[in-house]
């Protein structure tokens, strides 16, 4: 299965204003919800998202129950130095995922 | 005797006046009275966000079922070891075209059949593997990638020769009223698209866009499986998945959008 689907520029200028779409792939399973037998399905979301760019975060995000599944992220950063953008997600089995994207400053 | 002479008279001439207007085209057939300048896809029926939604692949979330189809498609299965694309190289052309021509007659199956039938038959003939189970992850991610190879091209399904029966029973099915509500899906996709029913328009009830992701879903799934949220909104025993109603159905439908874009995936409410 993909993971994620991701958009950013590969590069970039100095000082320009970037954006980072990211696509997740995640059933966001709300906890609410109960299944044929009447058994409650535990929650599973992704809880918690990171985007590192050379180290240093630049956004960061907690997830709750009410957010849909597959979830869409969108934000921006400013392009500083070509390097690596790392994005990482975490759901509540504790699977980490991580993307890495490589940007290129002009 | 002779009023019944010339009441037989008086039909054969009715009949005939009926055949001239039908060989003439002007009366639209059952089932498919909306002009073709009226005829529209769900997408027109959808909020302009989920339109929006829809027409961005990033945003859109069945680019991540179609993703997995390439892989699967790539991919060795079965006792044979073989992968999709051993036989049927690349999808982009080989599969080109392919869903805006499905439903189609199968000779090797002896009836008509949907892509995700299609797509099993090569599964067991070919690669000697299990089928997909319906609504499986797999076999909705690989009739999203073979649907998505089609994506702008106007539906063209056949209708003739041996497909005819098939279309004709799946007619009847579009025109018979079922359930507690006692509808048939021409009563409200016919007779009524764009009026509101629970607040929002009632589509004319075309397949062109699926597999699709539905927000209500909150996954990607069949069209069977919208066809049988209908069956029970008007509180009817659905079919089983796979049964050839639905095939019939899907095959009357595809042939209704005749002309309308394959949108694969699409994105609905």
């Amino acid at each position: 299965m993909a993971k994620a689907l991701i958009r950013m520029p590969a590069e970039a200028k100095k000082g320009e204003v970037i954006e980072i779409k990211i696509l997740i792939s995640h059933p966001m399973e709300t906890g609410y919800r109960r299944d044929a037998m009447g058994q409650p399905i535990p929650r599973h979301i992704v809880n918690r998202f990171v985007c590192r760019y050379n180290g240093e975060v630049v956004f960061q995000a907690e997830l709750f129950p009410a957010i849909a599944a597959n979830p869409f992220l969108s934000f921006f950063t400013v392009a500083t130095d070509s390097g690596e953008v790392l994005l990482q997600w975490t759901d509540d089995q504790g699977h980490t995922e991580s993307e890495t994207v490589r940007l290129t400053v002009v | 005797m002779a009023a019944r002479r010339r009441f037989s008279a008086f039909s054969a001439a009715l009949l005939l006046l009926g055949l001239a207007v039908s060989v003439s085209g002007q009366r639209p057939e059952r089932g498919d009275e909306i002009p073709p300048e009226d005829k529209r896809s769900g997408y027109h029926f959808i909020s302009r966000e989920t339109q929006a939604m829809q027409d961005d692949d990033l945003a859109n979330p069945g680019s991540l079922w179609v993703l997995e189809g390439e892989e699967l498609w790539r991919k060795g299965a079965g006792a044979a070891g073989k992968s999709c694309a051993d036989c049927h190289r690349e999808a982009a052309t080989s599969m080109k075209g392919v869903a805006a021509r499905s439903p189609a007659f199968a000779t090797r199956a002896g009836r008509v059949i949907n892509l995700e039938q299609r797509i099993n038959y090569c599964r067991v003939d070919h690669q000697q593997a299990a089928p997909f189970a319906y609504e499986s992850r797999e076999l909705l991610a690989l009739t999203a990638y073979v649907g998505h190879q089609s994506r702008g091209m106007p539906m063209r399904v056949a209708i003739d020769g041996p497909a005819r029966p098939f279309f004709e029973a799946g007619r009847t099915v579009f025109l018979t009223r079922s359930g507690q509500f006692n509808l048939s899906c021409a009563q409200c996709h016919e007779d009524h698209w764009n009026q509101q029913l629970r607040g929002l328009p009632i589509s004319q009830g075309h397949g062109n866009a699926y597999p699709a992701y539905r927000l209500e879903w909150q996954t990607l799934g069949s069209l069977q499986r919208r066809l049988r949220n209908c069956n029970t909104a008007v509180r009817a025993e659905p079919y089983p998945y796979g049964a050839q109603e639905y095939v019939n159905l899907e095959l009357f439908l595809a042939w209704r959008a005749r002309g309308l874009p394959v949108e694969t995936p699409g994105v609905r409410r």
